[in-house]
């Protein structure tokens, strides 16, 4: 009798056992996929699109901004959370002859203008100081909602950027430049007034590789269209419309992205092969040593798109882990801690032995042509007014 | 002591340059004489681009499908034409506004100073008649001009077909951020002076003409079109204004690129061109020098000319029917239109970023004005030699007569100064009198003689240049014998700044003229003195005044043309263009005349009193 109730009570043990192993195994895949959850560690998304040219020459820049601006829609992203700076109209410019329309493709076979566009920072409003504005979010209390950048510190935030470009700036509107190292300088205040999770800046102008050599705020990833001393060049002219309708690294970032679904998981490493050399005559570049995840891991719709992950599950999820990070990340002696998950702030990227920020060394060419010549003549003067004979008497 | 405080060293480098100056002379004429001519070749030349970012790289395709229409359009003009004998304003004005256009008239008159035998013209008075195509999204600010002149002898009724074909198809296209004027003028350069003076509300001319009752705003570029018939084997384009201007080069390099891009022949100076290479360098200098011709002779080529004067950029445009085996229609001359107007369509500022000042040997290459003005440099500073030279001979005769006399310096000076005065008051008093004479007294001629007031103005013109030529016998029983043996060397320093600064005002607006001018009159000028053989210094010295350098280009000209002319057609081609010369002065402002007479002539003669001086 002993015997049974044993055994029946082993049977128990053993399919409570089996059970609870079942659940461990359970919750550790639902611990798994709540892991998964919070892998890229951003919660919202936030898009900054920026076209610095006017005129109608420069339709592309236009068109450009505004294929990435489409797809981003078409990812999630919400229009209260895009600002969009375009700084000229080419759909009502009286030399549109499709008028309320931007193309992108020749023949006419894709419409980025649309029916819902809506334009943040128009014409003259798109300025460096209106730009960084944003970035920073020093913007005066009477600035509307739509031309905020609202971000936290849990945003990824896209930037992208079009226009006429050189070595270490950009031109804003035939008028002013934006430099290099100021655009690293508001990405590190960004960076100090919590403001952005991760950030992808994407530029497409000439010699577009120049303007992320400067950047030294953690968690940043950037693109270019071209390296320093090549031009980017534009894809295809419209003999109807008479322009050129877009830039080619643009163009192909296009149609890559116009294969990506909210629900798809190709990752930032084919983002970087897009456009080889052989497609847009200029070499493409990117920058991923301030970023802490590896690029393979990050998916393209993590700053793309918006989107909402939400699982239905009946089972209770333990958050403990998290707590702890929480509490270890206020100790004092977490200074040379290994980084344990990016989701910390304070101290959490070694900058100085990750960055190698050494200026470059200008080489030194011996006075040329035209200070010779003047030095020449200054001193063949000199000694005819003199003399030679007098000097030793100044000497 | 410095160089030219030290009295010693100043009289070394003194007879330094006076025994260098000779040489250096003949040199740096050689050189001017010698860039000029290597202007035509390639290391000075360029390839023509496209400046203008806003009319950039991209092509427009053109629609424009209307041969038929213009034909139609052309035949009507005609027979209206021949029906009423005058421009046929009411037909012109009602297949404007059916077309779409708003249209206007207006009306102007002139007397012309004396009658134009060329044109057989005296009293004109005509219509112009012009549409405006209305930009439909943009703000009137702006305007292009496509403009046809109708004269009495060319009736260009293929052209005025073209223009209401290509403005009933401008009026389908909603593209435009530019108004377009279409304007067709009667007595051709007459009528489109009438409507720019009332367009730009200026009167320089003294045309009457009522004011315009329709405006477009500021024209940024201007065509001209000339057609003789429906078919045409080349389109020659004409870049030469009034007065040398010339348009900004980037209009010339769209033009150039519509003609690639259709397959058309185009000309300059109505040579064709080898779209490879510049076949043969010798015609690289034969337009070059065609072209410095035309530039010189400062007359409107066309109708383009009168537009520059308001710094509208534009090219006249004439269709050629030769005996060449290709011809094009009116469709391909009204796609090369299209095109053009619709990139013009796209420029947001006037053409400003290519050059203004230039030669072309060829349509394809230039020569900008960096590399041409050396040859007028080299030229003037023969001019600025041959003074310091006199400078210092005079200065050197005065310090040696100071010395044993010690006081006198100053009324030595005083006395040579006193007998410059009346040689220059009385040239300048004959080229007074060579401007003003002429037309004022036409009418005492032709009463007096059997000739025919234009024949009086020229003759008179002749007559009064001639006269001068006897000034130096009569001027010296006038002016008291005072002057010393030495006086011609002050008149002749005189007279060579004088030329030397003409010349360089000229040569800095039309480079063309000024050096025309310097290369002939350069040398002579250099030479002339009273001692040595005076009747072959007299020779050169007739040979190179402005009227026979004016003869001999004429000659010139029509050998590069290779149409030579015998000695009789060019005498009569002489008196017809001086008399062409003096209306236009007074029709147009060309300043040619006003520059010779006023200007040149009186110099010459100083240099003649210089050579028979006593």
């Amino acid at each position: 009798m002993a015997v049974s109730h044993c055994f029946s009570r082993a049977a128990s043990a053993f399919t409570a056992v089996l059970l609870f192993s079942f659940g461990c195994v359970a919750a550790s895949h639902i611990e798994d996929q709540a892991e998964q959850f919070f892998r890229s560690g951003h919660t919202n998304n936030w898009a900054v699109l920026v076209c610095t040219s006017r005129f109608w020459f420069n339709y592309r820049h236009v068109a450009n901004t505004l294929s990435v601006y489409r797809s981003v829609k078409r990812l999630g992203i919400p229009d209260s959370h895009i600002v969009l700076m375009l700084a000229d109209d080419m759909a009502c410019n009286p030399r549109n002859p499709k008028p309320a329309t931007v193309f992108s493709h020749k023949n006419m076979e894709l419409n980025v203008y649309g029916d819902d566009v809506e334009v943040d920072y128009r014409s003259y409003e798109v300025t460096v100081e209106n730009f960084l504005r944003v970035l920073t979010g020093r913007i005066p209390p009477s600035t509307p909602r739509s031309k905020r950048l609202l971000s936290d510190d849990r945003s990824n935030i896209l930037i992208y950027m079009t226009g006429h470009g050189g070595n270490g700036f950009l031109k804003f509107q035939d008028s002013e430049e934006i430099t290099n190292i100021e655009l690293a300088d508001a990405f590190e205040q960004m960076w100090q007034k919590r403001r952005y999770n991760e950030l992808l800046f994407i530029i497409d102008t000439c010699q577009g590789a120049s303007m992320y050599e400067r950047f030294y705020s953690p968690n940043i990833m950037a693109l270019a269209s071209s390296q320093v001393g090549e031009d980017s060049l534009s894809h295809q002219p419209d003999p109807a419309i008479g322009v050129h309708l877009m830039d080619r690294y643009t163009f192909y970032v296009l149609e890559f992205l116009e294969e990506i679904n909210p629900a798809s998981q190709t990752n930032m490493n084919d983002l970087f092969q897009v456009c080889p050399k052989s497609l847009c005559v200029s070499t493409p570049g990117h920058r991923t040593d301030l970023f802490q995840r590896d690029p393979k891991n990050v998916l393209i719709t993590d700053f793309f798109g918006s989107v909402r992950k939400v699982e239905i599950t009946t089972e209770t999820i333990n958050l403990q882990q998290d707590s702890e990070i929480m509490e270890s990340s206020y100790k004092e002696d977490q200074m040379d801690e290994e980084l344990m998950e990016p989701l910390k702030y304070a101290e959490q990227l070694p900058v100085a032995q990750i960055i190698h920020q050494k200026p470059k060394l200008k080489d030194w060419h011996p006075p040329g042509g035209f200070i010779l010549g003047l030095w020449a003549l200054i001193i063949m003067v000199f000694f005819k007014t003199y003399g030679i004979k007098h000097m030793k008497f100044i000497f | 002591m410095g160089l030219l405080s030290d009295p010693v060293r100043r009289r070394a480098l003194a007879r330094l340059v006076l025994r260098l100056n000779a040489p250096l002379c003949v040199l740096s004429y050689l050189a001017g004489i010698a860039w000029f001519l290597a202007l035509a070749f390639p290391p000075l030349t360029q390839r023509t681009y496209m400046s203008e970012n806003a009319m950039g790289s991209t092509m427009v395709e053109e629609q424009f499908a209307g041969g038929d229409r213009a034909r139609a359009f052309a035949r009507d003009f005609a027979a209206h034409r021949r029906k009423s004998g005058a421009l046929p304003v009411a037909w012109l004005e009602r297949t404007m506004r059916s077309v779409g256009l708003e249209v206007y008239t207006q009306s102007f008159s002139r007397k012309l100073p004396f009658p134009d035998e060329t044109h057989e013209r005296y009293m004109v008075s005509g219509t112009n008649v012009y549409g405006i195509l209305r930009a439909p999204r943009a703000a009137s600010t702006e305007s292009l001009v496509l403009t046809v002149p109708c004269g009495s002898d060319s009736t260009n009724s293929q052209a005025v077909g073209l223009l209401l074909a290509l403005a009933a198809h401008f009026r389908g296209q909603i593209y435009w951020a530019k108004d377009i004027i279409f304007l067709v003028t009667e007595y051709d350069l007459l009528g489109t002076e009438a409507w720019l003076e009332a367009y730009h509300d200026v009167n320089v001319t003294g045309m009457q003409s009522s004011p315009l009752q329709g405006r477009a705003g500021a024209i940024q570029a201007a065509v001209a079109l000339e057609l003789s018939s429906d078919m045409v084997t080349s389109l020659d384009v004409a870049v030469e204004g009034l007065n040398g201007q010339l348009p900004n080069l980037d209009l010339l390099n769209l033009f150039q690129t519509f003609c690639q891009k259709g397959g058309l022949l185009c000309t300059l100076q109505g040579k064709p061109q080898d779209w490879t290479s510049l076949d043969g360098p010798l015609q690289g200098l034969q337009m070059l020098l065609l072209m410095v011709l035309r530039q010189a002779s400062g007359r409107p080529h066309g109708s383009h000319g009168l537009f520059l004067r308001y710094r509208v950029e534009a090219l006249t445009l004439r269709g050629i029917n030769s005996f060449r085996q290709y011809k094009y229609d009116l469709v391909a001359v009204g796609k090369a239109l299209e095109g053009m107007f619709r990139k013009l369509n796209h420029l947001l500022e006037r053409l400003h970023q290519s050059f203004f000042l230039y030669l072309l040997p060829a349509l394809s290459r230039f020569v900008s004005i960096g590399l041409y003005m050396p040859a007028a440099g080299f030229l003037l500073l023969v001019l600025g030699l041959k003074a310091l030279e006199l400078w210092m001979q005079l200065h050197e005769a005065g310090v040696g007569l100071e010395e044993p006399r010690g006081s006198p310096g100053p009324s030595a000076q005083g006395v040579g100064l006193a007998s410059l005065v009346a040689p220059l008051l009385i040239s300048q008093a004959m080229g007074l009198a060579l401007y003003v004479l002429p037309v004022l007294g036409q009418h005492v001629a032709a009463q007096h003689f059997p000739v025919a007031e234009a024949e009086a103005v020229v003759l008179t013109l002749l007559a009064i240049y001639a006269a001068g030529l006897a000034l130096p016998h009569n001027t010296h029983r006038v002016v008291s014998t005072q002057a010393p043996d030495r006086g011609w060397m002050a008149l002749k320093l005189v007279a060579l700044i004088y030329l030397a600064l003409q010349l360089g005002c000229i040569a800095l607006t039309n480079f063309s003229l000024g050096f025309l001018l310097a290369a002939t009159m350069v040398p002579t000028a250099a030479l002339a003195k009273p001692h040595g053989s005076r009747t072959l210094y007299a020779a050169l010295l007739v040979l190179t005044s402005p009227a026979a350098t004016l003869f001999g280009s004429l000659f010139l000209w029509r050998e590069l043309q290779e149409a030579p002319l015998s000695l009789a057609e060019g005498w009569q081609l002489f008196l017809a263009a001086l008399a062409q010369g003096v209306l236009e002065h007074h029709t147009y402002g060309a300043l040619l005349f006003p520059l010779l007479s006023l200007g040149l002539y009186p110099c010459w003669l100083l240099f003649w009193n210089v050579l028979f001086w006593k």
